[in-house]
């Protein structure tokens, strides 16, 4: 009965962007972080998972871009680190 | 420069448990015996107070390290347990364990391969992250998979269901386990198991949390006091330990004596429940272990846990010295800078002055005034000075002129306070950063501290009675934080909002808007008389000269103390927001215009000098920084008590006479209301009443009533307002936003209007009534609490009952909000406080993980900010522009109009609702 729904299409849902592999190592320098200084993300969270359901599968330790509407600067993009869970 | 001690960094802390043999290695002895002290009073040893425990008598030595008191930290003994009993502290993991191990082999209840992939993913956890929280969840998870299994994959025992009974029994299908039992199966579970479960065996064995030998604490832990009788009391740990101690040897006795098993095992239990208390005696489960007078012990985790424990008000939390608490009061000759400091304050707190070849002489003379020098005028002294062996001699009248003349440059002398000084202030509860703020020392006669009006806000003080904390700082870095952080006119912009937290309040409001409205203006005497205390300006010439006389115009005067280049507008509080604003030809006067620094026209009042909406504030703080707007704040003060002082300002209850035509204008309009509200009461019992969608017939009725009497209210607010105009104390209070409002007017000269708990009339008290007064399922307005009277008419009996009701409903509202946000405010704090901006604007913790990318995600400080936004366009094309940035600023308000969010009043916050309330206790309820 009930319709899957993608939550990422949600207007309170921020876009979530897969980093490629590759990129990963140029983004943390840029930023000038440590992968576990990144705020974190769990595998089971709704995001991910459609994410994952979308594309390519997602394993842990990989780096996700959100970008969000924000109220005070308009826009605003962090990265999270996908963990087990 | 010097450097001082090393500073090293803690890279990990880890936690273990003692083994038993641990514990009888550090002991410094055994103890056995019960008795604490011999009939001589000297210790027994061996006993609970034995001497190789430390010290805590004066000029005795530690039998273990031969130091003296304060030198010896103390030495652990320890106690053999008869038999072994549960740490209650473990209870959970003892359960965890024995739940998740063969019953007979020992062996975690998972397979070979199953502890394997758990190990894995721990380790991969901790190489991608490091952290222990997320490392702990996978052994509770491998726990959890261990203890589902029915039988053992490695010896193929059947497992029984372990249940425990609190706090510290453990059964096994009903069957007791003994905590001998509990050991010796503890005592199997192999080492490689126990850390798939989170546990190091190297350094944590799990039958440790079964004890067989007690730690006993130092003396100095537990010391024992000597009452004024001569008596001994000892420590609620040393009655516990003594308990322990009797049942322990009395088990012991009984069970080599080979007494009956049921009293074994009576003992044991005993000397289970004793240690058990003694390390927790609020163990839920068993009745706490009282003294002789019936009060529970403090035992070991209540000397730790919760407020009064050792982490929240010793660790965390500590007593200081140089500080000083007294009752506060105002002074607004005072800047807003300064705090006034009694003398007998300023004579007991001090500062250190390290002794140079030049300051010498004055320290000397200093010190040889000793600590009560004599008057007339005050001068510092000294209470005590550090020699340059790091002795601390106190100074006293005898001693002062000796010690005066040893000093040398090396020495630190403690020294009086003096003006200028800069200490810390503070007011609890501190919320805020700006409940603590440094203020420069004014040294004054009298017992109160002292402090200018426009600080009151930040700090929410009043003076009926409040107290207030003072620091003295105690070294040349701390103060010079002080001066350039946390001095007042640095605070002057709040961060909670980026408007003024310090600003006019009360009179201070009343005393602008008497000086500047409309064409108020001075005779040369009333002017010279507020213009002396302000100080330091040049008299400007009269706006009026005829003949007879020269006046100076309150406009003119205000204009004197604005910076000459300010140009701000704005609209007043008095504002009666007409459709359509005359802009400069308002006529209630509330059009601020200031150009070139001169007053044009407008009343100054609570929107332009108020703490919270002051905007000539706001204006001056961000434009022209904290010195201009302090002198601005202090000038405004003086100005504007100069003012209310020469014209006087009262009020009392004659301001809130209203003729008798107007008196039967509102009882008509009550009679009127009460005939619709019975109409509507008609209409409903007659199936009238049309239903409003979404609400039961009788919510519709009560919506009804409710909107007729909110009317009724309004009106006779409007009748008696009509009376009350600007010639009325009581309404320049209201109107320009000094205290009170128009609603409390209204109340107190029309009618108080309906009262109501949780938003509705009142309904419950008697059977389907309030009060016997009435007819049963009465819905009149007068038997569901409408007061047609005001509080100066008076209120009739049934009245009154109804406006303690609906009063009480406020009291135990702010009773619950205070206890509840204050926890709140407990728990955010605790989760914010060591977050900070680094340099390159992420928010970090202490582990140097980011919280936020960029700081609120603009980077913008929000003290700097206005009102939130980072940047005031407005405020920038009008300066930029001049007068053709008005009218784009015009332009642009009617844009802001379409959208319906002109009057962007963030301020009306739980501060405004907070004063709202207060002055709700002043003059009764309100209600709509």
């Amino acid at each position: 009965m009930t319709e899957e729904f993608n939550v990422l299409e949600h207007e309170l849902v921020p876009e979530h962007h897969l980093m490629p592999k590759k990129e990963v190592d140029k983004i943390l320098k840029e930023v000038g972080l440590a992968r576990d200084q990144l705020p974190r993300m769990r595998l089971s969270d709704p995001c991910i998972r459609a994410l994952d359901a979308m594309g390519s599968p997602i394993e842990e330790g990989m780096i996700v871009k959100i970008v969000r509407r924000s109220e005070t600067s308009g826009m605003s993009v962090c990265y999270r680190l996908v963990v087990r869970g | 420069m010097m450097v001082t001690g090393v500073t090293k960094r803690i890279s990990a802390i880890k936690f273990a448990m003692l083994s038993p043999e641990e514990v009888r290695k550090m002991s410094a002895t055994k103890i056995i015996t019960a008795d604490t002290y011999d009939d001589d009073g000297f210790p027994i040893d061996m006993g609970l107070m034995d001497p190789h425990l430390g010290v805590i008598e004066p000029g005795l030595r530690c039998k273990t390290c031969g130091k003296k008191v304060d030198e010896c930290p103390g030495h652990f003994g320890h106690i053999d347990l008869a038999m072994p009993v549960i740490h209650v502290g473990y209870v959970k993991e003892i359960k965890k364990l024995l739940q998740s191990t063969c019953r007979s082999c020992g062996r975690l209840l998972l397979t070979g391969e199953q502890a394997d992939e758990y190990s894995k993913e721990r380790d991969r956890m901790e190489e991608l992250t490091g952290d222990s929280l997320e490392s702990s969840s996978i052994s509770a998870e491998s726990a959890k998979d261990a203890s589902s299994r029915t039988s053992c994959p490695h010896c193929g025992a059947v497992q029984l269901k372990i249940t425990l009974d609190k706090p510290t029994t453990f059964r096994e299908e009903g069957h007791k386990l003994t905590p001998k039992e509990v050991r010796e199966r503890l005592e199997r579970v192999p080492d490689g198991d126990l850390v798939v479960l989170g546990i190091d065996p190297t350094v944590c064995r799990p039958e440790w949390m079964v004890l067989t030998a007690l730690p006993v604490p130092p003396v100095t832990v537990r010391p024992s006091i000597t009452l004024e009788s001569g008596d001994r009391s000892e420590d609620d740990v040393t009655h516990k330990l003594v308990d322990v101690l009797r049942i322990n040897q009395r088990l012991r006795e009984n069970r080599d004596a080979g007494a009956p098993q049921l009293i074994v095992e009576d003992l044991w239990e005993l000397l289970q429940y004793h240690v058990t208390t003694y390390f927790d005696n609020q163990t839920s489960g068993i009745p706490p272990a009282r003294h002789r007078s019936g009060r529970p012990l403090k035992t070991l985790v209540q000397r730790l846990k919760g407020k009064e424990g050792r982490f929240r008000s010793n660790l965390s939390g500590k007593r200081v010295n140089f500080s000083a608490r007294t009752v506060i009061s105002p002074d607004p000759m005072l800047s807003i800078n300064e705090v006034g400091v009694p003398i007998t304050a300023a004579r007991e707190l001090t500062v250190p002055i390290r002794v140079t070849e030049r300051n010498l002489a004055l320290a000397k003379e200093m010190c040889a005034r000793g600590p009560t020098p004599p008057g007339p005028g005050y001068k510092p002294g000294v209470n005590y000075a550090i020699r340059t062996d790091g002795r601390r001699i106190k100074i006293t009248d005898k001693n002062a002129e000796t010690v005066a003349e040893s000093v040398e440059p090396g020495y630190v002398v403690e020294r009086h306070l003096v003006d200028g000084d800069i200490v810390l202030f503070n007011r609890q509860p501190s919320l805020h950063r700006m409940s603590i703020m440094a203020h420069e020392v004014r040294v004054m006669p009298y017992k109160t501290f002292r402090f200018n009006l426009c600080v009151c806000p930040p700090y929410n003080a009043d003076f009926d009675g409040d107290e207030m904390n003072l620091h003295a700082l105690q070294s040349e870095e701390a103060r010079a934080e002080a001066k350039v952080l946390m001095r007042v006119q640095e605070h002057i912009l709040s961060p909670r909002f980026g408007g003024p937290v310090i600003g006019a309040i009360h009179d201070h409001i009343t005393g602008s808007f008497i000086l500047t409205h409309k064409d108020s203006s001075f005779s040369r005497e009333e002017t010279m008389k507020m213009l002396e205390k302000v100080g330091d300006l040049k008299l400007p010439p009269p706006s009026v000269k005829t003949r007879r006389a020269e006046r100076w115009s309150g406009k003119q005067l205000f204009s004197m103390i604005l910076p000459k280049d300010l140009h701000i507008t704005f609209k007043s509080s008095i504002c009666q927001k007409c459709s359509m604003c005359k802009k400069e030809k308002c006529e209630n006067d509330a059009f601020v215009v200031i150009r070139n620094g001169e007053l044009l026209s407008g009343t100054i009042d609570e929107k332009a000098l108020g703490a919270f909406k002051g905007r000539i504030l706001d204006k001056l703080a961000r434009d022209y920084g904290p010195d201009t707007s302090r002198a601005f704040i202090d000038r405004a003060t003086k100005l504007a008590v100069g003012a209310i002082t020469i014209r006087g300002f009262t009020t009392g209850i004659d301001d809130e006479d209203i003729p008798s035509q107007a008196r039967r204008e509102i009882e008509d309009a009550m009679t009127q209301a009460k005939l619709k509200v019975e109409e509507h009461i008609t209409a409903y019992r007659n199936g009238e009443l049309e239903q409003m969608p979404g609400r039961s017939l009788e919510e519709t009725l009560e919506v009804e009533i409710m909107k007729v009497l909110g009317k009724a209210r309004d009106t006779a607010g409007q009748i008696a307002g009509r009376h009350l105009g600007l010639e009325n104390s009581a309404v320049i209070m209201a109107k320009c936003g000094a205290r009170g409002s128009m609603l409390n007017l209204s109340q107190m000269a029309g009618a108080i209007g309906q009262q109501a708990v949780r938003g509705e009339r009142l309904s419950r008290g008697y059977w389907n009534r309030t009060l016997p007064h009435f007819e049963q399922g009465d819905l009149g307005s007068e038997a569901r609490g409408f007061i047609k009277n005001s509080y100066k008419s008076g209120l009739t009996p049934t009245e009154y009952f109804f406006h303690s009701m609906g009063g009480r409903e406020g009291l135990v509202d702010t009773a619950v909000r205070t206890s509840r946000s204050g926890y709140m405010q407990r728990r955010l704090i605790n989760a914010l406080e060591d977050l900070k901006v680094m340099q390159d604007g992420t928010v970090r913790n202490t582990a140097d993980a980011i919280i936020q990318f960029t700081y609120g995600e603009d980077r913008i400080d929000p003290a700097r900010s206005v009102q939130g936004d980072a940047v005031d366009v407005d405020d920038v094309l009008l300066t930029v522009l001049g007068d053709k940035g008005e009218l784009i600023a015009k332009i642009q308000e009617k844009g802001v109009v379409s959208y319906g969010i002109q009057d962007r009043d963030i301020f009306e916050t739980p501060e405004d609702a907070e004063t709202e309330e207060e002055s709700d206790f002043e003059f009764g309820g309100e209600e709509g």
